[in-house]
């Protein structure tokens, strides 16, 4: 581990006792976060797989009855009947939190309240096939904002959980060992101080007892 | 977004469809509609397909969501391959659709 060059010094160690504390704390949170993150991730990215799968039939379902629909009808037919829509959807966009994360959630109003009153045209100069199209494709279209909620809500949700898992790692193999490396390089050197001083004060003693009583020169006298 | 046989009918339900057949005036129209604050932009995944960068920009912002819906041509799968990549980047590996 490279080592950060410290003063070794009482103040210091205490910053970095802190430091560590705090990061422990931060990685322990972090870390739950992700799990939490992770388990709505995965809840919300079954529900987005089985709302694309739905809507995707749906989509080709629509399709296939436009084509029919087309056929069976001159384009100029075609455009005029869907001219004026009489349908109009009124989105209401907001957001909710998820694990700190801004998710959209879309609330929609729909124009005409009758499911039934969908049809933007009179019957007399369009196709039967023309009905079912519009038709179905009215009845994909709650699931189509839903869908539209829950891919956003995937997308923003896995990027936040990339960031959080990058974080976690961060302090774990990082910031923690290199913390706590620095804690040990300074309790060794302050211990290795004390010990200096300690020897060292020792040594001093005996040299003012030797000049105060002559132990020595009484030793070589008997 | 997307080519006029694919989008035209949802105008029928109140969706305002835009059409753009190539990638350039599709850029511009993307940019236009981001602009004017949508919040749902549906895009076929035909489109998309060639305007991958231009959506990638918009990924990270909480809206508008721009979503991929096949079109006329078939279903290409991209859509459903999206929410492959997302959970890829989430989790590091594919465990929602390997299984299916």
């Amino acid at each position: 581990m490279a080592q950060v060059q410290q003063n070794p010094t009482r103040m210091e160690l205490t910053k970095l006792k802190k430091k560590l504390a705090t990061a422990r704390r931060g990685h322990k949170l972090l870390k739950d976060k992700r799990d939490e993150l992770m388990r709505q991730f995965l809840i919300l990215v079954r529900e987005n797989r089985e709302l694309r799968e739905r809507v995707e039939a749906g989509i080709k379902a629509c399709n296939s009855n436009f084509v029919l629909a087309r056929a069976s009808m001159s384009r100029e037919a075609l455009n005029i009947a869907l001219m004026a829509p009489k349908q109009e959807v009124w989105l209401e966009g907001d957001t909710r939190n998820i694990m700190s994360v801004e998710v959209p959630k879309f609330s929609f109003r729909t124009r005409t309240q009758d499911a039934n009153d969908i049809y933007p045209y009179g019957y007399a100069f369009t196709s039967a096939d023309l009905d079912s199209a519009v038709k179905s494709i009215a009845d994909i279209l709650p699931d189509m904002l839903r869908l539209a909620e829950c891919e956003k809500a995937c997308q923003l949700m896995a990027a936040e959980i990339e960031k959080t898992r990058r974080r976690v790692n961060a302090l774990e193999h990082v910031m923690i060992p290199q913390t706590e490396e620095g804690i040990r390089y300074i309790t060794m050197k302050l211990d290795e101080n004390e010990r200096s001083s300690q020897v060292r004060l020792m040594k001093v003693k005996d040299m003012m007892l030797e000049s105060a009583h002559h132990y020595k020169e009484k030793n070589g006298l008997e | 977004m997307g080519d006029r046989d694919s989008i035209y009918g949802f105008a029928a339900v109140g969706l305002e469809p835009v059409v753009a057949e190539d990638p350039e005036t599709a850029a511009d129209r993307l940019k236009e509609l981001v602009a004017r604050d949508y919040a749902v932009i549906y895009i076929t995944e035909a489109l998309a397909d060639k305007l991958e960068k231009e959506i990638a920009r918009y990924a990270d912002r909480p809206l508008p969501a721009i979503i991929l819906i096949p079109g006329v041509s078939g279903n290409t799968g991209k859509g459903l391959t999206s929410v492959k990549r997302s959970v890829e980047r989430a989790i590091g590996s594919d465990i929602i659709f390997g299984e299916g």
